[in-house]
């Protein structure tokens, strides 16, 4: 049997995992490392790491937190924000990531798509859509396209995405549930998995989005605090939907 | 202290499974070179890529050659996701590629379910979860583990093939590779 995957989602950023409200304020939560392995000790099924620096050198300091995650993590991690070429993308793989995150490079460029999963397979291919209003935004979700989000879900499948990670700009920070309609919809019109992500309050709303989709993305929720990960897991078991064995690696 | 060597095919991601190796106390080598293939006590001939970059890869090196030698030889050699499938006849992938043919058996593109298989899924019977990346996978009459109907590990001889990645399926994974190549 095949179970949901959850998926907590950090952002880094100057080689520190952040949290912030806005991106003015932003507030240091730990070590990339130490967060990764205590999340993967909790039963994490895979990792989201989100380059949030705009810079080059914020750049250059994701390709270090990378190799350095990859010598201590035993699951898989996927790496995003800022991957705008085949090389971009081939330096976080090559430097141990499994799978990298494409958003605004793959709007200007489909076929970037195809050409690094002709390198790495389609499994290592995740586009990120940011949803508003039913269409696809950019810049953060700042800023709206004329490209409708099931359209771009389509064309990136049949350009080589293994896989569409759906943030819902509305829901997304506001603890009320993921948009599962819009979640559905993508998931209806695609044959690749989808990641479900945007307004995670509670444990019921991931079981929720685990019922309509593959997998879902926790960030605010946990709090960058693993030991909210554990209960958060258990919780969503109790609301009936299953999630793998895992025999639990004691807390450090 | 063990050595494994990591056979490279250049590309895919070689740093995990040799990050795995060396927490369990393998010393590893990433290596294409013929000599070193055919000599290592083990072999992982790892999973990430397509089959035809790594086919030629393998044979502009003369490694395919070397494979096929310490197969015969009884040297056992583990290989992960493509490198099981590299293993086999030949595959649908790439509109078709001749693989290494150390066992029969041939490799089809999955069509039911979400493809790319992305995610934890129970192998039978062990009854134990692995992750699971690919989006092509393999029949064989060499099977002996399935998961959810597709096959999840096929042995022969010195050659043991797994779809899932060990080095990715946590601390299960870790301890069943540990045993896996310290049997070998």
């Amino acid at each position: 049997m095949s179970f949901p995957r959850l998926i907590p989602c950090l952002d880094v950023t100057g080689g520190r995992v952040v949290k912030g409200i806005s991106f003015q304020q932003l507030r240091d939560v730990g070590d990339p490392v130490e967060l990764a392995s205590a999340y993967s000790d909790g039963g994490a099924d895979e990792l989201v790491f989100l380059d949030i620096s705009a810079t080059l050198e914020g750049r250059e300091n994701m390709v270090d937190v990378v190799a350095r995650v990859a010598e201590v993590i035993n699951i898989p991690f996927t790496v995003g924000g800022g991957v705008r070429s085949v090389e971009d993308a081939a330096r976080i793989i090559d430097s141990g990531a499994d799978r990298v995150s494409l958003n605004s490079a793959a709007i200007d460029r489909p076929v970037l798509i195809d050409k690094i999963a002709a390198r790495y397979g389609s499994q290592a291919v995740v586009v990120a859509i940011d949803a508003g209003d039913g269409v696809v935004h950019t810049h953060g979700g700042q800023r709206p396209t004329n490209l409708g989000v099931v359209d771009w879900a389509v064309m990136a499948a049949n350009s080589g995405a293994g896989e569409i990670l759906l943030t819902s700009i509305r829901q997304d920070g506001q603890r009320t549930g993921y948009d599962l309609e819009l979640t559905a919809n993508v998931r209806n019109a695609i044959a690749i998995p989808v990641i479900a992500s945007g307004g995670a309050g509670n444990a019921e709303h991931v079981a929720q989005a685990l019922r309509v989709t593959d997998a879902a993305l926790v960030a605010s929720i946990v709090h960058d605090d693993p030991s909210k990960f554990r209960e958060l897991r258990h919780a969503i078991k109790e609301a009936g939907v299953v999630l793998r064995p895992y025999e639990e690696v004691p807390s450090r | 202290m063990s050595t494994v060597v990591v056979c490279d095919y250049g590309a895919g991601n070689t740093r995990s499974v040799r990050a795995t190796l060396r927490r369990l106390g393998f010393e590893t080598v990433l290596s294409s070179s013929p000599n070193d293939l055919y000599r290592a006590e083990r072999v992982v001939l790892p999973g990430v890529g397509s089959a035809r970059t790594a086919m030629e890869h393998l044979r502009s090196t003369g490694a395919d050659d070397a494979l096929r030698q310490r197969f015969e030889d009884g040297r056992f050699t583990l290989g992960i996701c493509l490198g099981l499938q590299l293993a086999l006849e030949s595959t649908e992938e790439d509109g078709g590629v001749e693989t290494l043919g150390l066992l029969s058996g041939q490799v089809y593109r999955l069509t039911e379910g979400r493809v790319p298989r992305l995610g934890w899924t129970t192998v039978d019977p062990w009854g134990v979860a692995f992750y699971f990346a690919h989006g092509f996978a393999a029949t064989s009459p060499f099977t002996t583990a399935t998961a959810d109907g597709v096959a999840a590990v096929i042995e022969s001889g010195p050659f043991f093939g797994v779809q899932f990645h060990p080095e990715k399926s946590g601390p299960v994974g870790e301890r069943w590779l540990a045993s896996c190549l310290s049997l070998a």
